[in-house]
This record gives C-alpha cells, sequence and structure tokens, in this order.
C-alpha cells in the first residue's frame, strides 16, 4: 500500500516487508522493492515505528545514494491504523475497498503486491542479476494431486537440463531454434514450492518464491481452482505465470490474465472432442447421471459435457457435487444405480477419479443393462497416472487427453525417451504440459532478449510451433491459450505393460475444438511487469 | 425402494467404522475416565499395519526378463517378491492378495503393545489430571503420531486391494428378492459383517467373562472394586489395549474401502465423538447404535434428492442432529446419570 512515486531513477528489485508497533498495534506493509540493502531497511522499520513515515523513506533513500522520490503516498499506511496486510494478517475487506484494491478482491485475490508499473520501461520485477535466472515451480507434493504433481517436478527438472544444455528431448524436435544453451545469456536455476492442492497454500508458495527467491516467473499447478488463484497472484506480483494441467475453463475465460499463459486444453475442448465419439458409441438416446467435483473445474467440465451431450440428444437425470477428496463415493454412486440413467458421466480427476470410478465399478455399474443398453461409464479429462491407479476399472472407458506417451511423432517419441532414461517410467500429461510450458517460456524469453514480462508476453502471444508432441500448435493472442489438436481415448482392453492402459481412439482436429476467443468471457487486461 | 436399501447398506457400512472406533472410544473413558482423543490415531496406525504388512510381504528382487521388453525397447526389469521366491509362486501369491485380512493379526500384535507402552508410558499420568489436561495430551499425541506416519510413509493415501475372491460385486437384490438392480460390494458386505462379530465379542466378552464382570464392576465402583482386593487398575490397561485393537483392526479392514493417509484418524475422530456424544457419554450400547444411526443418516442425506432439495446437507447432517439430540436429550440417547456431570 506504500506506493513511491518515481521518477524513473529507482529501480526496484524485491519487496521487503516492513512490520512494527505504534501504540501497541502490529504494522505489516509490504514495500516494493527499493534498492535497500538489508540493514536499511531496518532503519526504514524503526523510522516507520516512530511514525516519520515520510521522513524515514526519503532518509533511507538518500543513504542508499538514491534519489528521493519527487511524491510519496502514505497513506495506505496511516490510515491503516493497526490493521495491515501481510500474509498472515486479517484483512478487513472495506479497508480493502477504500483503498482503491476493490478490483483485485473481487478478483478473489488478495492484494499481496503493491506497486505501479515503472516511467522508463526498463526495470521489472525480479530482473535477473548475475548469471542465473530463477525459475518458479510451484506443483501440488501433497493432496489429492500429489501423484501429478511429483511427474510434474520431474518434467521441470528435466527441461531445465535441456534448456541449459541447448538441447535433449523435445528441444531438439521443437521448431523454434534460438536456445543454444541457456536463456539471454544466463543459466536457468529453479526453486520448488507445494501448493498442497489448496488454493491458499499455492498463493503462499508462489508469493514466498517470488519475494524470496527471486522467481522470475511461477509455473506448475495441477488444479484448477490453485491455477486460476496462482495467476491472479502473478499478475499482481507483475511476474508471468505458465500454468501447468488446468483443464477448467476459466483459466483462459473468465479469469484470464495478461501474464497467464496456458498449454493444456479445456473443457470446451473436451465436450466438443469427444461428443462425436460419445455418439457414434453409444448413440443419441442416452441418460446421464453427473458427479461433479465440487469447485470451478468441476463446474466447468459438468457444464460443458452437458451442453454438447445435450445438444445430441441426450438428457441428463441429475448432476451431484461432492466434496473435493471426499475419499467414499459410495453414497453418491448408490443413487445412480436406480436413476434410471445409463450413462455415469465422472467430473472428477486425480486420486478422487480414482476413488469414484474403482467405487463405481465395485458397485457393478460397468457390465450393467440398463433401459436395454449397457451401462456406460465416461471419464471426460483422463490421465494415464489415473488410469494406473484405478487398474483393471479404466477397460473400456472413454474420456479425453492433452498427450499421451504411446503418440508417434517425433517430439513425442524423443520426449519419453529423455524423460524415460532418466526416471524409468513414460511421462504423463501432466509432466508433458509443464515440459512445454517451461521450454516454451525459455524461448520466448530468448526471442524477446528478455524477461520483461510484457515483452516475454508478446513474444508468446500468436506464436505458432510445432514438434511438442501436439502437432501444430498456436498460442492464441486473444485469451493466452494454446490451440491444438485434442485425443480421444479409452482404457485398453489389452494392456501389453502397466504403463499402456490407454489407447487413442480419435486425434480431433484442432478445426473441430477451436472457439470464438469471446466465447468464454473475460478480459486479459494490460501486462503488469512488477 | 432399491436406493433406500442401498443407502441403509452404505450406512451400515460407515456406521461400523464410526461404532467400532466410538465403542473403543466408550470403554476408555468409562474404565479409564479418560477422554482419548489419540484414538482415532489408533484408527490409523491400524490402517497403516495393513499397509505395512503388504510392503513387507512385496519385498522384491530384481529380474531381467529374456522375453519381454519395457516402454523403452530395454529389457524389462521385473520385481519378484522374495515370498514367491521361497514359498512358491501360488502361494506367494495367495498371501499377498490376502495381505489385508492377513493385517488383523499383525494389527493385534501392533495394536495391543502401542495399547500398554500408551497407557502406562503416558495415560496414566494423567488420570488425576482435569480432563481439559487429558485432552490436550491426547491430542498432542495424535498430532506426533500423525506426523510420524507422515515422515515415515508420505502425505499421499495408499491405495489397498481387496483379496480378489471379494473384490466383486454382490447382488444382494436377488437375495432379498429386490430383483437385479440392488448390487453392493462385497468387501463391504465383509467389513459389516466384520465389525458386527467384533461389536458383538467385546460385548459378549464384557458380560460373559469373570475378567468382564471385574471391568464393569469397576466401571461402577472403582474403590469397592479395589478393596475386594482386585488390581483393577492392570485390568483397565488390558481395556486401554483392547480399545486399541479394536481401533486397529477396524483400520486395518478399512484400508480396501478408503485408502489410508497420516489425517485419516483425524477425519473419523471428530465424528467419533459426535457419536458418543450422541450415543451418551460411558454407554457402551449408546454409542453403537448412534455410530450405525449416523452412518444411515450421513448416507440419506447424499442422496440426489435430499442435496437438491437442501444442497450442502450431506457435510452437516451428523452435526444438526447431534445438536437436536443434545438439546431434547442432554444425555445422548443412551446416557446414564452422573457421567461427566460432576
Amino acid at each position: 500500500m506504500t506506493v513511491a512515486e518515481t521518477d524513473g531513477a529507482i529501480q526496484l528489485i524485491s519487496p521487503s516487508v516492513l512490520q512494527g508497533h505504534k501504540d501497541n498495534k502490529p504494522y505489516f506493509a509490504t514495500v516494493l522493492g527499493f534498492s535497500l540493502p538489508g540493514a536499511e531497511v531496518g532503519v526504514l522499520a524503526e523510522r516507520l515505528i516512530a511514525g516519520a513515515v515520510h521522513d524515514a523513506l526519503v532518509c533511507a533513500l538518500e543513504r542508499c545514494r538514491i534519489l528521493p522520490p519527487s511524491k510519496i503516498y502514505i497513506d495506505g499506511l496511516r490510515s491503516m491504523g493497526g490493521h495491515f496486510m501481510s500474509e498472515k494478517t486479517e484483512i478487513t475487506r472495506r479497508r480493502v475497498i477504500k483503498s482503491g484494491a476493490a478490483a483485485a478482491a473481487a478478483a478473489g485475490a488478495t492484494p499481496y503486491f503493491f506497486s505501479r508499473a515503472f516511467a522508463d520501461g526498463h526495470g521489472y520485477r525480479n530482473a535477473p542479476k548475475g548469471d542465473t535466472v530463477t525459475f518458479g515451480f510451484n506443483v501440488p507434493q501433497t493432496g489429492a494431486y500429489a501423484d501429478e504433481g511429483a511427474d510434474e517436478l520431474r518434467a521441470y527438472e528435466l527441461a531445465v537440463e535441456h534448456i541449459n544444455a541447448g538441447g535433449g528431448g523435445m528441444l531438439d524436435t521443437f521448431s523454434s531454434k534460438v536456445l543454444k544453451g541457456g536463456v539471454n545469456g544466463k543459466k536457468v536455476a529453479f526453486v520448488t514450492g507445494d501448493t498442497q492442492t489448496k488454493s491458499d497454500a499455492a498463493r503462499a508458495s508462489a508469493k514466498r518464491m517470488i519475494e524470496n527467491d527471486g522467481a522470475i516467473m511461477i509455473t506448475g499447478g495441477s488444479s484448477s481452482g490453485v491455477a486460476i488463484a496462482v495467476q491472479g497472484l502473478c499478475q499482481e506480483a507483475g511476474v508471468i505465470f505458465m500454468a501447468g494441467l488446468t483443464h477448467s475453463n476459466d483459466t483462459t475465460g473468465k479469469d484470464k490474465r495478461a501474464n497467464g499463459f496456458r498449454h493444456f486444453f479445456n473443457t470446451e475442448m473436451t465436450g466438443s472432442a469427444l461428443a462425436p465419439v460419445l455418439e457414434s458409441n453409444f448413440g443419441k438416446d442416452r441418460t446421464a447421471y453427473h458427479l461433479t467435483a465440487d469447485y470451478t473445474w468441476g463446474w466447468s467440465q459438468e457444464g460443458s459435457i452437458k451442453k454438447y451431450t445435450e445438444n445430441l440428444g441426450w438428457k441428463t437425470a441429475a448432476a451431484v457435487r461432492t466434496p473435493l477428496g471426499a475419499g467414499d463415493f459410495s453414497s453418491f454412486i448408490t443413487p445412480v444405480l436406480d436413476s434410471g440413467a445409463d450413462v455415469l458421466v465422472l467430473n472428477h480427476y486425480g486420486k478422487d477419479m480414482v476413488n469414484s470410478l474403482t467405487q463405481a465399478v465395485q458397485f457393478g455399474l460397468r457390465g450393467k443393462q440398463v433401459n436395454g443398453k449397457d451401462f456406460a461409464i465416461v471419464v471426460p479429462l483422463y490421465s494415464r497416472l489415473m488410469a494406473q491407479g484405478a487398474g483393471e476399472n479404466v477397460k473400456g472407458i472413454y474420456g479425453s487427453t492433452n498427450w499421451h506417451w504411446s503418440l508417434s511423432d517425433e517430439g513425442s517419441k524423443a520426449f519419453v525417451k529423455s524423460f524415460g532414461t532418466k526416471y524409468g517410467f513414460p511421462p504423463s500429461q501432466a509432466a508433458h504440459t509443464t515440459y512445454c510450458q517451461a521450454i516454451l517460456y525459455a524461448d520466448a524469453c530468448q526471442r524477446a532478449g528478455t524477461f520483461m514480462p510484457s515483452e516475454v508476453g508478446k513474444a508468446l502471444e500468436g506464436f505458432k510451433f510445432d514438434g511438442l508432441g501436439n502437432g501444430p500448435t498456436e498460442y492464441r493472442a486473444e485469451d493466452h491459450q494454446c490451440f491444438k489438436d485434442v485425443l480421444v481415448v479409452k482404457g485398453k482392453e489389452n494392456p501389453s505393460s502397466k504403463f499402456d492402459v490407454l489407447e487413442v481412439v480419435e486425434v480431433t482436429p484442432r478445426a473441430q475444438v477451436e472457439y470464438k476467443a469471446d466465447l468464454l468471457g473475460g478480459e486479459l487486461g494490460p501486462y503488469n511487469n512488477g | 425402494m432399491d436406493a433406500i436399501f442401498l443407502q441403509i447398506l452404505n450406512g451400515l457400512d460407515k456406521g461400523g467404522a464410526y461404532a467400532l472406533i466410538a465403542l473403543g472410544l466408550t470403554l476408555v473413558f468409562g474404565t479409564l475416565g479418560v477422554v482419548n482423543f489419540a484414538h482415532g490415531a489408533l484408527f490409523m496406525l491400524g490402517a497403516f499395519c495393513a499397509v505395512t504388512l503388504n510392503r513387507l510381504l512385496n519385498v522384491s528382487y530384481e529380474q531381467v526378463s529374456e522375453t519381454e521388453k519395457d516402454f523403452l525397447g530395454n529389457p524389462l526389469k521385473e520385481q519378484v517378491p522374495y515370498l514367491q521366491g521361497w514359498l512358491g509362486e501360488d502361494m506367494g501369491s495367495f498371501l499377498l492378495d490376502y495381505s489385508v485380512p492377513l493385517s488383523i493379526i499383525m494389527a493385534i500384535v501392533v495394536m495391543g503393545i502401542v495399547g500398554v507402552v500408551m497407557e502406562r508410558g503416558l495415560i496414566r499420568h494423567f488420570y488425576k489430571r482435569p480432563h481439559a489436561d487429558q485432552i490436550l495430551v491426547t491430542f498432542g499425541l495424535a498430532i506426533v503420531i500423525g506426523e510420524l506416519i507422515r515422515h515415515y510413509y508420505g502425505a499421499n493415501p495408499i491405495p489397498q486391494s481387496a483379496p480378489s475372491a471379494v473384490s466383486g460385486a454382490a447382488n444382494v437384490g436377488a437375495w432379498v428378492g429386490l430383483g437385479n438392480n440392488v448390487i453392493y460390494p462385497w468387501w463391504r458386505l465383509v467389513y459389516f459383517a466384520f465389525s458386527a462379530v467384533v461389536i458383538f465379542g467385546v460385548f459378549a466378552f464384557l458380560q460373559f467373562t469373570t475378567f468382564g464382570m471385574v471391568v464393569r464392576a469397576g466401571m461402577q465402583d472403582r474403590e469397592t472394586v479395589g478393596l475386594l482386593g482386585i488390581n483393577i487398575q492392570q485390568k483397565f490397561t488390558i481395556v486401554f489395549a483392547l480399545a486399541a485393537i479394536v481401533a486397529g483392526v477396524a483400520g486395518a479392514m478399512y484400508t480396501p474401502i478408503l485408502p489410508p493417509d497420516y489425517n485419516m484418524g483425524m477425519d473419523f475422530l471428530v465424528l467419533s465423538f459426535v457419536v458418543v456424544v450422541v450415543g451418551g457419554m460411558g454407554s457402551l450400547g449408546g454409542a453403537v447404535l448412534a455410530g450405525f444411526l449416523l452412518g444411515i443418516l450421513q448416507s440419506f442425506a447424499s442422496m440426489s434428492v435430499v442435496q437438491n432439495a437442501l444442497p450442502g446437507i450431506a457435510q452437516i447432517i451428523v452435526y444438526l442432529v447431534a445438536v437436536i439430540v443434545l438439546l431434547t436429550l442432554p444425555r445422548g440417547l443412551m446416557g446414564r446419570k452422573g457421567v461427566m456431570e460432576d
């Protein structure tokens, strides 16, 4: 909230947290990076305690031999009195709105970072000093999606190896050839955080990586709830967010942000790719029962599948929301048995999907006859990891996926080979999309010749590439969403190994899954460089 | 009708687990007068007995296959459990298949030891202290146990499978004349039967053995039993171990239904306390009755008809019922006068 109006002479480096007491009430303030050595921040804080805010800032800046800003707005700090913002302090809504941060609050994002664009256009948050640049990998290491998270981290480590070596894996087949070892002359280092598959934990770990570790960008995650929360945070902080596995429409729809980019596909594409396959296998006269994970991705998935199947003439018997991580789905599954539905759509992912599918099969839903037809189970978003977890139960069950290791294009083969040699098993779709995101980001920085978010973003917008396993792909400028072919898959009846659990039934061409940029709403807004 | 029948089955299943935990909780409270917040952790420890046994049985050596190739085209490295090398492939895979039921034996031994150590080592120092102190120390212990498990087994749930003979679904409808639409997983029926047997066993033990008679007498009047020359303290230590064993085997057998993680105990603990309070503090019959009752209510609340009428009811129904019961029957369904009322 403390904003120093600068005339371009001050370079922002990293934010510092000020804290102290006045009238026995604690102050917490995030003051955006003046280039103050650690000791000076201490001085600054002391002066603040004494209440001489303006003088302290000027004094501290002078001691750093920095021209003091012409104006210093400190009303935020002053008016906040006893309450101030930090990660752990309670935020009073009224104050946030009063301080003009209402927009950020409305977007569901607690304003952690207070900053303004640079007048001279040269500075940006966490501009790398020295010969390394730090990427922030924010993945679920615990929680319902921890398996995906572990695979993402493996992929990132591999991507960093390849970027620093200037080759290897899919970097060799990637159509852009500008990466020759490192990015913009710097080697890539990385820090990691645990999202715990929870939005608040994910934001805290992203914030830590940006503030304390100087991460130039944040990437990763395996939940749309987390992706949207972290994307909002990165927009405010002024770093690029390269989304990991996130499938909700909202990530690049209603909640899209200029600083956020998504390589993964979304539920709209799943719906349009899956519908024709469902029609040819199950016909037009079907009644579906949805079990839906109760958060943004589940709702989005349920909506898209409903829309496309109802267009086919299917009916929807019921759509029941289940809490994320419910574990035991039996009481949600038994009502399906006599609902008259002949299709069960499981809008679940990760461990939830493993549990709900296993339990649905235990309850005899597969192989059951309803309305004179074979009962069908559909898992709109499939991943090989989940299929493996659910074992035998996935046989013959349809779904869609972003990528699968059995694809035979050169990029996929190269990726499977390098990943498999390093780790001993093939990569998952989560590993694939995060590897691509790391490579795409590094490539865009190299082409832009800088790490400045606005320039990197412009290099990604409208970028057409190939050789990353999905065929020709484009980062659409209007919504920062990648458009490419979508795979419709089915649980394999006779797997030849424990990894060979899915077979690709159809590669739905990009043209069929593409939609108008304004279909899903939302505004990108301007780039924020911190 | 089918749906109602199935939800009753679901409820009995969940209720079985609640009842087993609540039974131990009530037993410990009735005998030792201790409110044991670490009881959920004992349930979780039991579940991890099943995980541990499965891992022990699965200790493997690597064998390079001559014919099969892995996904990169290199010769496949197969993991062969030592068990199969020693006992032959059939016997080895039979033991692996039945690792969950077998883990009951392990759980009885491990949980018996844990129970005695916990009571002698920690709980007994708190008999004369206020309930608040007991709650604090046992809750702290629950956190310590949970974190230890997290350290050694990781934070992710570890799925266990039921023996293949009972991994499918049973055509329950045909048995009771409801048609082929009513099917229910075998393992859940096994679990229900198992919990009924254990509950019956505990009651029979307390009702028909001399040991049980002494324990019941001790629950009524500790001092008089002591005056008769009986070492009631020793008996109560055994009761604590028994409660730990009941929670442990309940946890071990629950693993094919819900993959265990370190936090599993906490999830069950809160519900079990509600069960104990609704059933009536100190009443064993009340704990069992309330366990099944709340399990069934929870199942009905998650039916789509109910969910549509009252969204979110599935998550709060148990607490709602607890509030209503306590307002109308402050001692719970079968609570006795004078328990925790001093």
